[in-house]
């Protein structure tokens, strides 16, 4: 073989070692499910949902986020079973002073009342998306999911999946840095 | 005692999931996530475009092939969009940019995504010069 031929081979058999390689590393590494928003550092685009419960006949629009106070954005369901799991934490999220706007996504109204009444109702104002608009709009790719929104409206950050207790500093943190004080 | 106490656990794990199902069968998907769109026309196209659109929530489905609330509520959003005139590769597009290239099955080259169309290429450059490298020894 002449030496052209023998680079081109140990170039491709180190080529075959690095994917093989590669491959191991990410087996070993345990397996992120989540899609991430694209649309962290964004305004929050336009929308407007009816308001239920409390203040029912209103409507959430993404201009009441741009009143100078950063939120917390809470993507639910009545029919999600981690949503029971966080709970508390959205209590405890509650009772250190964040505002949290929730938004029940693909739900009835009466499914909303008995979750909170059976979970608690840790949010300022609920809004009802049953086809998934705003959902889609922001990036959220299941739920629950929590996203910080600043004073001037923009997405800040995105927890996905259900809060748990060492969640509650980091989203604490989080609206700080969006401004909350 | 320990036999049927052990038995009532595994019952009452078996039924769990029963309790939690009934308060989301209650929920009706959204209208377009099942019905399809009047327009034979517009219909096959929403059809080619949601095959090629990955399921957020079980991500080796295409939401044309998931049961999940998340791939309705997308199909729903897909037909509504189509039926109102609107270009498959700007609904594309649009989910792209809430979701990164992840949520299509056709990603455009891009930083991340230039291998997948450069490897092949430079593959068969490789095996052009070996093949001419033998058929030249050869004559």
């Amino acid at each position: 073989m002449t030496r052209p031929v023998v680079i081109l081979v140990i170039a491709a058999l180190l080529g075959l070692a690095g994917f093989v390689a590669l491959a191991a590393i990410k087996m070993q590494q345990p397996q992120d499910d989540f899609i991430r928003s694209a649309m962290i550092g964004q305004s929050l685009p336009a929308f407007a949902l009816p308001v239920t419960g409390e203040g029912t006949g209103e409507q959430l629009n993404a201009a009441e986020f741009r009143d100078g106070k950063p939120r917390l954005l809470n993507v639910w369901a009545s029919w999600c079973v981690p949503c029971i799991a966080e709970a508390p934490q959205l209590a405890e999220l509650q009772r250190q002073g964040a505002d949290i706007v929730g938004v029940a996504i693909n739900d009835t109204q009466g499914n909303i009342a008995q979750f909170l009444a059976d979970y608690g109702n840790p949010y300022s104002v609920v809004a009802s998306d049953e086809l998934s608009q705003l959902q889609l709009k922001i990036g959220s790719s299941g739920v629950p999911e929590t996203f910080v929104i600043d004073g001037e409206g923009v997405i800040r950050y995105q927890h996905l999946g259900d809060i748990m207790e060492r969640d509650v500093p980091v989203l604490m943190a989080e609206l700080r840095k969006a401004g909350w004080q | 005692m320990t036999r049927i106490s052990g038995l009532s656990v595994l019952l009452s794990l078996l039924l769990l999931p029963c309790a939690v199902t009934p308060a989301a069968a209650a929920v009706p998907p959204p209208p377009f996530a099942y019905r399809q769109i009047e327009d034979p026309a517009r219909e096959a196209a929403a059809q080619e475009l949601m095959e090629t659109l990955r399921c957020l929530t079980c991500q080796s489905q295409s939401i044309a092939d998931s049961d999940a609330p998340m791939a309705g509520s997308m199909r729903h959003e897909v037909r509504t969009r189509i039926a109102a005139g609107e270009d498959p590769e700007a609904i594309r597009n649009w989910l792209i940019r809430r979701y990164g290239d992840y949520v299509s099955y056709s990603p455009p080259v891009g930083a991340a995504t230039w291998p997948l169309y450069a490897g092949p290429l430079v593959l068969l450059l490789l095996a052009g010069m070996l093949l001419r490298h033998r058929l030249g020894k050869r004559s």
